[in-house]
C-alpha cells in the first residue's frame, strides 16, 4: 500500500474563517453566560431543587459520550486493522479530545462553585463513581494525545509499533470511560429512571453512534476547507454501513432498556411517564430520539444510495436525536417525582409529588452550544496547524 | 447487585486505588474522610429520632418554623429553588383518601448515598451518624441531590443574605438538615425537638439509638415503627412511628 500522507489545511479560505469566527462567538457567548450563572446563582437557570441537572448537563453527557465514540475510525484501523480506515485516524483522535474537552468546560462551568475546579482535582473521594470519572475523563486526554503523538511523529509514526499498543489501550479506555459515564446515572438508586442494568451497553451503543455522526459533517466540512472530498465511493458507503449498524445497536438497547422497565412493576410509574404521559418529555423520545435519531436515519442510510449529503443528513438526525435522548433520560429522570411512600399521594411545600416544570433558560442553551462550540474551534484550529488530514483518502 | 453491595464493591476498589497512588494522594483521601471537627464526637454514639406522626397536628408547621428561626432559611418567595431543610410532608392513601402530616428532612442514614457518590468528600457522615456538608469543599456539582432518595437536599440558587454563624451557607453549595449539630455539640437537642415539645404535640423525640438506656432506644424496642423506603437500605436514623 502506498505511504499515507497528511496535511493540514494550509490555505484557509473566507468560509474556514468565516466558520471559525461563529464558533469562536458562540463560544465567547457561552463563557457569558457561565459568568452570569456563577455571578446571580443558578436562579438565572430553569433548574431548580427538584431538577438540579439541567441543560448544561445535557449537552455535557452528550459531548462526553460522543467523545469516546469519535475515536472509532482510529479504533477501526490500529485494533481491527483495517487499513482503509487509517486515513481518518489522526482526526479521529483530534475529534475525540476535542468533544471530551467541550463536555468538560460545560460541566465545570455548570458547577455551583467553578472557582473551586481545584478542590475537585486535588480532593477525592474514592466510593464516588464521579472521582473516578475526572481520572478517566484526564486519562482518556492523556492516552489519546499520546496515540496521536505516535501516530504523527515523523521518528515513531514510521511504523505501528507505538500506535497499535496505544491504540489497544485507547480503544479499551474508551469503553470504560462510556460505562464510568453513563453509571453516573445508573448509582442512582433514589431515581426510578435511572436503575437500570441495561444503561450500560446502551451508553456504549449511543456512543458508537453519536461519535461516528458527529465525525461525519466535521469530514465534510474539512474537505470543503481542502476543496476535495474526504469521503467518496467506497469508503463513503463504509461509514453509511458503520452509521447505520450503530444507530440500529442504540435502538434495540433503548427498546430493551424500556422493556425490561416495563417488566419489572416498581418501573411501570415512570415508563409510563416517558412513554405516554410525559408531554412534551414523551415527544421528545418518541419523535426526537427514536424518530430523528433512529428510524428516519436508519431508513435514510439503509434504504438510498450514499451520497455525502444524505450522509451528512443523516448524521445531523442522529446528533439532534441523541441530544434528545440524553434530554429524556437526564431531565426526564428527574422531573417525574420520587417515590418516598410507595402507593400513596404525597404533596409538601417543596413540591413532592408533583412532576416538575423545567424550561430551560437562554443561559444554559447559551453554554451547552458553547461547549460545543469550542469543540469544533478546537478541531478548526487543530485541522490547520497540524497535519491532522489525509491527501488522498478517496480511492 | 443491590445498592450497598455496589457500595462495598466501589470501597474495594477505592481501597486498590489508595494503594496504587503517591503517599501524598493518600493522604488526602483519609483526610477527607477523617474530618472530625471536635473531639467530643464518638462512633459510640448514634443520634436519630423517633417521630411519632400520630401526634402531628393537621397543618402544624412548629418544627419547620423552629428550624427555620435556628439556621437562617425560608426567607425567600421562590418554593422551586429557595432551600428548605425540613418540610411538613403530607402522604395520602389515594383510596381511603385518609391522610398524614409528617415533617421530613435528612434521614442522617447510616449508609448515606449523598456521602458515596459525593466527589469531593465535602458530603461526609459524622462518626456520631450526622451526616453533614462541608460548605468549603462542596463544588456544587448537584450529584449529592440526585441521590438523595429523601429529597432532602437543597441547592442554595442565589446568594444568601445574614446567615447564622453556626449554619454558615453559600451560594453554589448545596445544604440540608444538619440535626442542629450546633446544638447538639452543646448538649442541647435540635431546635425541631425542641419546639415541637414546648409549642406543639411533643412528637418529635431526639437520643441516642445506641444507648439501650435512652428514651429513643426503648420506645424503637418497644413499638412498632417504620423507616422511609428502608427497601433503598441506606438505614436512615429517623423512625417513625404511627404512620
Ligand atoms: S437523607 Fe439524603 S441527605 Fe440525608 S443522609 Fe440520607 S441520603 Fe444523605
Ligand atoms: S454538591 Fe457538594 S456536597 Fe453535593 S456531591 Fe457535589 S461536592 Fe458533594
Amino acid at each position: 500500500m502506498a505511504r499515507l500522507v497528511f496535511r493540514r489545511i494550509e490555505q484557509p479560505g473566507r468560509e474556514y474563517w468565516a466558520g471559525l469566527g461563529v464558533l469562536a462567538v458562540l463560544a465567547m457567548v457561552g463563557l457569558w453566560a457561565a459568568h452570569v450563572m456563577e455571578l446571580e446563582g443558578h436562579v438565572v437557570t430553569g433548574m431548580t431543587n427538584r431538577v438540579v441537572w439541567g441543560l448544561p448537563h445535557v449537552f455535557a453527557v452528550f459531548l462526553i459520550v460522543a467523545a469516546s465514540g469519535a475515536l472509532n475510525a482510529a479504533s477501526i484501523a490500529s485494533v481491527f486493522g483495517q487499513a482503509d480506515y487509517k486515513p481518518y485516524a489522526r482526526l479521529s483522535g483530534l475529534i475525540a479530545i476535542a468533544l471530551l474537552a467541550g463536555g468538560l468546560a460545560v460541566l465545570v462551568l455548570d458547577l455551583g462553585r467553578p472557582d473551586r475546579l481545584i478542590v475537585a482535582m486535588t480532593r477525592y473521594n474514592f466510593a464516588s463513581i464521579f472521582a473516578w470519572n475526572i481520572f478517566l475523563y484526564v486519562g482518556f486526554v492523556a492516552i489519546v494525545a499520546a496515540y496521536l503523538v505516535a501516530m504523527m511523529d515523523r521518528e515513531l509514526g514510521r511504523s505501528d509499533r507505538w500506535s497499535k499498543p496505544i491504540g489497544w489501550l485507547a480503544f479499551l479506555w474508551r469503553l470504560v470511560l462510556t460505562t464510568g459515564t453513563g453509571s453516573i446515572f445508573g448509582w442512582l438508586v433514589a431515581r426510578e429512571a435511572y436503575d437500570a442494568a441495561v444503561l450500560a451497553p446502551l451508553f456504549i451503543a449511543s456512543s458508537l453512534a453519536l461519535g461516528t455522526a458527529a465525525s461525519i459533517p466535521i469530514l465534510a466540512a474539512c474537505g470543503r476547507a481542502l476543496g476535495e472530498p474526504l469521503l467518496a465511493d467506497d469508503m463513503l458507503s463504509r461509514w453509511q454501513r458503520l452509521l447505520a449498524i450503530f444507530v440500529a445497536a442504540t435502538l434495540y438497547f433503548t427498546a430493551l432498556h424500556h422493556l425490561t422497565n416495563l417488566y419489572a412493576s416498581a418501573h411501570h410509574g415512570i415508563e409510563r411517564f416517558l412513554l405516554l404521559e410525559g408531554g412534551g418529555i414523551t415527544q421528545l423520545f418518541w419523535i426526537g430520539q427514536v424518530g430523528i435519531g433512529g428510524v428516519l436515519p436508519l431508513a435514510l442510510l439503509l434504504l438510498s444510495a450514499p451520497t455525502m449529503a444524505r450522509l451528512n443528513l443523516a448524521a445531523i438526525m442522529v446528533l439532534v436525536g441523541g441530544l434528545a435522548q440524553f434530554y429524556v433520560v437526564i431531565i426526564g429522570g428527574q422531573v417525574y417525582p420520587q417515590t418516598l411512600f410507595p402507593g400513596m399521594e404525597i404533596t409538601s411545600s417543596f413540591h413532592d409529588g408533583e412532576i416538575a416544570p423545567y424550561r430551560a433558560s437562554f443561559y444554559e442553551l447559551a453554554l451547552g452550544l458553547g461547549g460545543a462550540a469550542f469543540a469544533l474551534l478546537l478541531i478548526g484550529i487543530g485541522a490547520a496547524l497540524l497535519p491532522f488530514l489525509p491527501r488522498h483518502p478517496a480511492r | 447487585m443491590s445498592a450497598p453491595d455496589r457500595r462495598e464493591l466501589l470501597r474495594g476498589l477505592a481501597g486498590a486505588a489508595t494503594i496504587a497512588l503517591a503517599p501524598g494522594v493518600t493522604l488526602h483521601v483519609f483526610e477527607a474522610q477523617a474530618r472530625a471537627p471536635d473531639q467530643k464526637v464518638s462512633a459510640k454514639t448514634r443520634w436519630g429520632m423517633l417521630i411519632d406522626v400520630g401526634k402531628c397536628g393537621d397543618g402544624c408547621t412548629a418544627c419547620v418554623e423552629a428550624c427555620k428561626t435556628e439556621n437562617g432559611w425560608g426567607g425567600g418567595t421562590r418554593s422551586r429553588t429557595d432551600a428548605q431543610w425540613i418540610r411538613a410532608l403530607t402522604v395520602r392513601d389515594p383510596k381511603t383518601k385518609a391522610a398524614v402530616t409528617l415533617p421530613m428532612m435528612c434521614q442522617h442514614c447510616a449508609n448515606p448515598p449523598c456521602v458515596d457518590v459525593c466527589p469531593t468528600g465535602a458530603s461526609f457522615r459524622r462518626a456520631d451518624g450526622i451526616v453533614l456538608v462541608d460548605k468549603h469543599i462542596c463544588i456544587g456539582c448537584r450529584y449529592c441531590v440526585m441521590a438523595c432518595p429523601y429529597g432532602a437536599r437543597s441547592f442554595v440558587h442565589e446568594a444568601v443574605t445574614d446567615p447564622k454563624p453556626h449554619a454558615p451557607r453559600g451560594k453554589g453549595t448545596v445544604e440540608s438538615c444538619t440535626l442542629c449539630v450546633h446544638r447538639i455539640d452543646a448538649g442541647h437537642e435540635p431546635a425541631c425537638a425542641e419546639a415541637c415539645a414546648d409549642r406543639a404535640g411533643g412528637a418529635m423525640l431526639f437520643g441516642d439509638l445506641n444507648d439501650p438506656d435512652s428514651e429513643i432506644a426503648k420506645r424503637v424496642v418497644r413499638y412498632r415503627t417504620v423507616k422511609v423506603r428502608a427497601d433503598l437500605g441506606c438505614d436512615p436514623g429517623v423512625a417513625y412511628r404511627n404512620l
